[in-house]
């Protein structure tokens, strides 16, 4: 391999991590912001900012993306960075799934605890105008006491 | 009040709902009746009312299974001891509901009757289409497998169910296309079940809730949950053979 060749390839390995160091920092820094401005609870900011961290510590700490690297038998380090990059990706998305089925469940128990009461509430009302139109005198004097 | 309740979900059956009503209350007059208007754009719920039912308006449309399941909440909450569930659209006949509670009445330990359109086969009724009677006799297949007893009507909606069974759906009840689920939900928590032969008609008005490009993800669903439910654990107290009828097992 020539010399112009290898430092080629070290040229664009550096500008990928630096590419990838903006892509994490920028992550944190949006993630942080959400938070604050509350359009985005802690709960759900956490896996986001791990992705965004984790992209942090392997983009910027060189040996320990090659070790885990050769120690998955990927020849190609950044290869790595974006294979742990779509796991997280992929938890993430799961993680949403999972929460929105709980969401739907709950909206569900909802609506159905709402179409009760709003019988039971519809019942009372009509048995109290009932005894109304029976009654008014009742009605009247508790009315005045 | 009565201690037997009838459920009847009806999603915009206007024109069906009020007749519907009114042959619950002439066949079945020991069944108080239950609307549940599951988000109609009609006027489902006000002819329902006018014709003397309670109702039960869910907020948006829920979908059969959720607005089955408000049923029985309210069969649970009110203290009814038996429910049966009637279609609005005129498909179930309310004269055999007194089939399916004398089926019920006469076999103690039994906790859900269902009334199946195949089960007499020289019967004579509306049977459904031909492609929707392949995937019936393939979820019976299946759930005669799982219960070890003859199942030949899964997807019927026409069942009348005990005390257990209604705190058991009131609990716990499948959310969309929920009969075949309920099978295998009473199989997981030992109630017994039983078909009888009953003679259904054609639905009057509304339309399915299953539309052709949905039944194949129908069949994929069911079958994902009822594969999913074999590998739930089942309570093992109430596996005596013949139990007292309390209700402390249920809780």
């Amino acid at each position: 391999m020539t010399v112009a060749a290898t430092s080629w390839i070290f040229a664009a390995l550096v500008s990928q991590r630096v590419g990838v160091i903006a892509v994490a920092v920028l992550i944190c820094v949006v993630i942080f912001e959400l938070i604050r401005r509350k359009h985005l609870m802690e709960r759900y900011a956490i896996l986001w900012l791990t992705l965004g961290l984790t992209l942090l510590v392997l983009a910027g700490w060189k040996g320990l993306l090659t070790m885990l690297s050769e120690a998955a038998g990927i020849y190609y380090p950044p290869a790595a960075l974006f294979a742990v990059a779509f796991l997280f990706v992929l938890a993430l998305l799961l993680h949403f799934s999972i929460v929105l089925s709980r969401l739907s469940d709950q909206n569900k128990i909802l609506a159905q605890r709402l179409a009760l009461l709003q019988q039971r509430l519809e019942e009372r009302e009509s048995k109290q105008g009932s005894e109304k139109e029976d009654r008014p005198a009742v009605h009247e004097s508790s009315r005045a006491s | 009040m009565n201690r037997h309740l009838a459920i009847v979900p009806a999603y915009n059956e206007a024109e069906a709902i009020a007749s519907t009503i009114a042959a619950i209350h002439r066949w079945a007059p020991d069944f108080d009746i239950v609307v549940i208007d599951d988000g109609s754009t009609d006027r489902t719920a006000e002819l329902a009312t006018a014709a003397g039912a309670t109702v039960l308006q869910m907020p948006y449309n829920l979908g059969i299974g959720g607005a089955m399941q408000a049923g029985y909440v309210y069969a649970k909450e009110n203290g009814y001891e038996v429910a049966v569930q009637v279609d609005g659209d005129g498909q179930h006949d309310p004269r055999q509901i007194k089939d399916l509670l004398e089926c019920l009445e006469a076999n103690p330990g039994l906790n859900m009757v269902t009334g199946s359109r195949f089960l007499d086969p020289d019967g004579e009724g509306y049977r459904s289409s031909a492609a929707r009677r392949m995937g019936i006799r393939v979820f019976a297949r299946v759930l005669s497998a799982i219960t070890g007893q003859k199942v030949t009507d899964p997807t019927s909606g026409f069942r009348l169910t005990d005390r257990r069974g209604i705190e058991l759906f009131a609990n716990d009840y499948p959310i969309d296309y929920p009969e075949v689920e309920a099978i295998v939900l009473m199989h997981t928590h030992r109630l017994r079940s039983r078909e009888i032969p009953v003679v259904m008609g054609p639905r009057l008005t509304g339309e399915s809730a299953i539309s052709k490009p949905q039944s194949a993800y129908y069949m994929v669903k069911v079958l994902l949950a009822v594969f999913v439910a074999l590998f739930r654990k089942r309570p093992v107290r109430e596996a005596a053979p013949t139990f007292p009828a309390t209700t402390e097992g249920a809780r």
